[in-house]
């Protein structure tokens, strides 16, 4: 069987290492990918709408210079505006880049990802009810809950999604891509029916408040968000690196990775969980922001290979760049108005995943 | 060594392998045999601890349902018959897989060295930095038995004989590679570990096993040396084909037995 989609890259990938140990390159590119975090982490804290300069704030930042370096004003856009904006971008970005990393490892293939196969359909779900019903019906919820009963309902709702999906996909241990894909969509299906029913109920004022979210927006950016969703994404991201031996070793399919000596059952619903957690907190926040998960993990595998001790911490870095980045254009391509950022990953991501697509079509057995 | 009492397996309620009586001591290249459908692979998945099952199998005193995946990794290896991969793994990095739980038996210096011991031990020498996807189906089988060997590369460890379990080593292997991976396994079993073997053709069987067990219909047929079990009677019920053993075909037929290897 030849993987058609060792094509040119690949290839060249190969013949630069003839030992066939990516791991120096990993190392490398891990190192470039932070670089390029900075740099779109300054960038996007002093470009915006107001002419509060990156310099001024750096100089500000850096020798606490008295006086005039940066006004009363420019410090409250900095520091109450484009940096939760940053913060959030980049929490919400390496989220979503490496749970798609965790899930495509999980599902043995590259197609899976929370946005496609209805995880974040069923996060939506949670956090729709919350936000609808969170004053009548589910008041002891939120009551009990306070402002993490939006991302502990969006959780619910994509752990909810997950756990079934993986029990109709996966039989002895195989995953069927077209199982999992169409079960992805049924699921998807069922969770907007649900969404699309609290919706009707809703009242004018929550239903602005549901497009844009639903749109998927890092806009509305606080520090009140991020104390919310941070935590919990943080938690995830920090289970990522423990999970990385046992997704190289489920590679080989989940009766070899217990021969190596992984607890395959109690691995899955860790992996499980944490992907649920991180992409209900996300969703949470900031809405659907799709294709992330997909794009990211496949981007760099062609560079640095599938060996996931280096795909997940490069994925978590160049999500979060490519989402600030993102970010970047959404808020400028119409200004003064901000188009929702799940219409820039959507847009540039689709095309992304149909190329990905055309590529391995000849490999799965749709 | 590995004891099995009485093992019955079922799938999906129906019942695949039946009360089979199983035991392997260090030293020892068992070989299943049977044809196909009669089982092999169900037991040999019950006794690496994948299925659950009825009766009893310990490995060196512990029964293997009680033993947690890190501690059985340390004592078996288990190779597949065939293994699919969804991502663009290059050689060197499956084989490394094998050493995931750092229980190789190998000093502390040879580590790094060993991936590649292990593909030149299976005749792949120079192919580490290659695509696995890439590689044809015997050569696919031959890393997968690297990444095997590397997982229990010591036969023996602090003082507690190993383990490999070979589901069809040389299906889709040439007559050279069957006998390198054959040979690979005897030796595995002449410096104090075990092997047990499902494989096909009898004659590579009977040249390489210490002891032959027959499946047949889930249930063990027969167990014994290849002399004790290998007759006309035990094929003839088994294999439902009448051929006779040790029975030369006509002078001008030609004919190839891996027995007469110069290797």
């Amino acid at each position: 069987m030849v993987d058609r989609s060792a094509d040119g890259a690949l290839v060249m990938a190969a013949r630069r290492n003839p030992d066939g140990d990516r791991s120096g390159r990993a190392r490398l590119a891990i190192l470039l990918l932070c670089l390029l975090l900075a740099a779109t982490v300054l960038i996007s804290l002093a470009y915006g709408a107001s002419d509060a300069s990156a310099t001024a704030v750096l100089s500000d930042w850096l020798f606490q210079a008295p006086g005039d370096a940066l006004s009363a004003r420019d410090r409250l856009i900095v520091y109450d505006i484009r940096l939760p904006r940053v913060v959030l971008g980049v929490l919400i970005g390496a989220a979503l880049a490496v749970s798609g990393a965790v899930m495509q490892g999980l599902f043995r293939n590259p197609l899976a990802d929370p946005g496609l196969v209805g995880v974040s359909s069923g996060a939506s779900l949670g956090a729709v009810s919350v936000i609808v019903l969170g004053a009548t019906s589910l008041a002891p919820f939120t009551a009990m809950l306070g402002i993490y009963a939006l991302p502990v309902a969006a959780f619910g709702g994509g752990l909810a999604v997950t756990l079934v999906l993986y029990r109709v996909s996966t039989r002895r241990g195989q995953t069927s891509v077209a199982t999992m894909l169409l079960a992805g969509i049924a699921l998807g299906a069922m969770a907007m029916a649900f969404t699309g029913l609290l919706v009707f109920m809703a009242d004018d004022r929550q239903l602005r408040d549901l497009t844009f979210w639903q749109l998927g927006s890092l806009a509305g950016a606080t520090w009140g968000k991020i104390a919310t969703a941070g935590p919990i994404i943080m938690a995830s991201l920090a289970a990522a690196p423990f999970l990385a031996r046992g997704l190289n070793a489920l590679a080989l399919g989940e009766a070899s990775a217990s021969h190596l000596g992984i607890p395959v059952q109690r691995f899955k619903y860790v992996a499980i969980v944490a992907v649920s957690a991180s992409v209900g907190a996300s969703v949470a926040v900031s809405g659907g922001i799709g294709f992330v998960g997909i794009v990211v993990p496949h981007l760099l595998r062609l560079v640095i290979g599938p060996d996931n001790r280096y795909l997940l911490p490069a994925s978590a870095l160049l999500g979060a760049s490519l989402l600030l980045l993102a970010d970047a254009v959404s808020r400028t391509i119409v200004a003064p108005a901000e188009l929702p950022i799940g219409i820039v990953t959507a847009a540039v991501g689709a095309p992304f995943f149909l190329w990905i697509l055309l590529r391995k079509r000849g490999l799965i057995d749709l | 060594m590995i004891e099995a009492r009485d093992v019955s397996v079922s799938i999906g309620g129906k019942r695949i392998v039946q009360n089979v009586d199983f035991e392997m001591r260090p030293g020892e290249l068992a070989a299943i045999v049977g044809p196909n459908g009669s089982g092999k692979t169900t037991f040999l998945r019950a006794l690496a601890g994948d299925l659950p099952h009825s009766g009893s199998i310990t490995m060196n005193g512990c029964g293997i349902s009680q033993m947690k995946p890190w501690e059985s990794a340390a004592l078996r290896a288990v190779l597949p018959q065939q293994t699919a991969l969804s991502f663009p793994f290059t050689v060197r990095e499956i084989v490394k897989l094998g050493m995931l739980n750092g229980r190789s038996g190998v000093l502390a210096g040879e580590t790094e060295r060993l991936p590649d011991r292990a593909l030149a031990r299976v005749d792949l020498d120079g192919f580490a930095g290659r695509f696995y996807q890439e590689l044809s189906g015997g050569e696919q089988q031959r890393v997968q038995l690297a990444r095997v060997l590397c997982q229990v590369w010591a036969p023996v460890l602090e003082g507690a004989p190993r383990y490999l379990f070979l589901d069809e080593p040389v299906s889709s292997l040439d007559i050279k590679h069957q006998l390198i991976i054959m040979n690979i396994a005897r030796d595995f079993a002449r410096r104090g570990g075990c092997v047990v073997a499902i494989l096909h053709d009898l004659n590579l069987t009977a040249m390489y096993a210490d002891r032959i067990h027959v499946m047949h219909h889930g249930r063990l047929a027969a167990a014994g040396s290849p002399q004790e079990v290998l007759s006309d009677d035990l094929i003839a019920r088994v294999f439902e084909c009448k051929l006779k053993v040790g029975v030369l075909p006509a002078a001008n037929i030609p004919f190839v037995l891996p027995q007469s290897a110069g290797i």
